[in-house]
């Protein structure tokens, strides 16, 4: 498989990790081929190629990099050599989704009908009714597509049936909605299979390869909050009995930084990757048990190097803390993954959050206790 | 692969089978494969892999599917209880 259909597995399916405060413009439409003259003037073609600067973009997106992101202005593009029988994609116009499907539609001849859903993937934007029925409605009649192509038929990505009511579209525009599968990968074969889709292109799946690809975004989401604690936490280490003192202040405060972010990159990376394999449904109790490999690891340097060991009552309280961050880091994985129910959600929060807040507490308590003894 | 699985007996999803037509919608739909069809009618298979995203029900002509849709997203809930909102999950670029 090459690098670049990898990609596109990737970034097509799963709802990207929280990041907020990002200014939307319009892309600088180096995706553009030409215009192509069709009853209602010209309409871009867009190309099926994604360039270094596209794939710089997305990975920067991943990363969480920059206050800027890229937006597709909504309307009709053209895709290789369409005619008035060519079928009519609906897509986001995240830039990372769009890029997906048009390297996907290569060698197609066909339409693609961009909505406005300020800039979020298929899923979330369904999810939150950007991507959903009215928006698609208006987006048919502004677009002028009645007059672009000669059937009334529209492929719109499955996951965007959280939004959309394909009956409720029939009723209002005359457009008959063809569910297409989940994946844009897919495109071709189902297309192929007379516009079926079999049952596992239907299906949302969370292997491996989709779970590793959100890493970067949960380690960029949780980045602030953690440099914060890490900062006081090295500020009160110099602190002990004989007041504050700087030689304190960098051993320990060090090793007390060391052992956050190791306990942290645990967290954010073990979830992730093994979490079929964590015990327990919970996404809260799944964090313990990478809670419980930081502590294992931590156990296993301080057994090599006995003279770094801290005290037991700081042992103690960094078992808390650890236990406490990691099943809360777990917990927000539900966000990212794509089979967690809001009931349950609710459900598992309701026992897992004063439990994390209590543990916290106890664990700084004790960790601020065992500086003076 | 093993479908993974969330919480048991949490989730909000309803079938009416007498109102059902079959039409088979509920099944193309669903990213999870929860419905299939027997005797014409649809059936909840796999109730406990439902994320309640809503899309079978919105999609259902007949009204014969009801759930409380949302996201299932701890830090979107953590948000809404914090600002005093509606959760809203803050999938990626939103201002
Ligand atoms: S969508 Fe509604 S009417 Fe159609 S098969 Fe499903 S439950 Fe029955
Ligand atoms: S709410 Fe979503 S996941 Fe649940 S049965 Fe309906 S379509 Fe499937």
């Amino acid at each position: 498989m090459s690098e670049l259909s990898q990609n596109n597995k990737q970034c097509c399916c799963q709802s990207e990790s929280p990041n907020t405060g990002f200014e939307l413009i319009a892309d600088n439409k180096q995706w553009i081929d030409k215009y192509i003259s069709t009853p209602i003037g010209k309409i871009p073609r867009i190309k099926t190629v994604i360039t270094l600067s596209d794939k710089i973009e997305n990975w920067k997106r991943r990363w969480g990099i920059g206050r800027v992101t890229h937006i597709i202005p909504p309307g009709l593009y053209a895709v290789g050599a369409p005619t008035d029988k060519s079928p009519v994609f609906v897509s986001a116009n995240y830039k990372m989704s769009f890029d997906c499907l048009r390297s996907d539609l290569d060698g197609l001849d066909g339409w693609i009908l961009v909505l406005d859903t300020k800039g979020i993937n298929v899923w979330c934007a369904a999810g939150k009714g950007t991507f959903g029925t009215d928006e698609l409605v208006n987006r048919i009649k502004v677009s002028g597509l009645e007059q672009v192509v000669s059937h009334r038929k529209l492929i719109v990505p499955q996951l965007g049936a959280t939004g959309v009511s394909a009956f409720r579209v029939k009723e209002m525009s005359g457009f008959r909605v063809v569910y297409g599968p989940v994946r844009s990968a897919d495109i071709k074969r189902f297309l192929e299979n007379r516009m079926r889709a079999t049952p596992e292109m239907r299906r949302v799946t969370f292997n491996i390869g989709e779970r590793v690809v959100l890493i970067p975004m949960e380690f960029a989401s949780y980045l602030k909050k953690l440099l914060f604690v890490l900062a006081i936490m090295f500020i009160l280490s110099g602190l002990g009995r004989d007041g504050y003192s700087i030689e304190r202040l960098s051993a320990n405060g060090t090793q007390n930084v060391l052992l956050f972010v190791t306990a942290y990159l645990i967290a954010v990376i073990g979830v992730p990757v093994f979490l079929p394999l964590l015990p327990g449904r919970s996404f809260s109790v799944k964090g313990i048990w990478a809670g419980l490999l930081s502590i294992a690891t931590a156990g296993l340097v301080f057994n090599f190097y006995p003279q770094l060991t801290p005290g037991l009552i700081a042992s103690v309280s960094w078992i808390f803390i650890i236990i406490a961050v990691s099943s809360f880091i777990g917990m927000n994985f539900t966000g990212a993954s794509t089979y967690t129910s809001l009931s349950g959600v609710l459900k598992e929060m309701k026992y897992a959050v004063p439990c994390q807040i209590s543990i916290a507490i106890l664990g700084a308590v004790l960790w601020i206790v065992g500086l003076f003894i | 692969m093993q479908a993974l699985k969330y919480l048991p007996e949490v989730v909000t999803l309803e079938l009416d089978r007498s109102k059902c037509e079959g039409c088979q919608t509920c099944v193309i739909v669903c990213p999870h494969a929860v419905f299939g069809i027997e005797n014409k009618r649809a059936v909840i298979l796999h109730r406990d892999l439902c994320m309640e995203c809503g899309a079978c029900a919105l999609n259902c002509q007949s009204e014969a599917i009801s759930v409380r849709s949302g996201v299932g997203c701890a830090a979107g809930i953590l948000n809404g209880i914090l600002r005093g909102t509606e959760s809203s999950c803050e999938c990626s670029p939103d201002s």
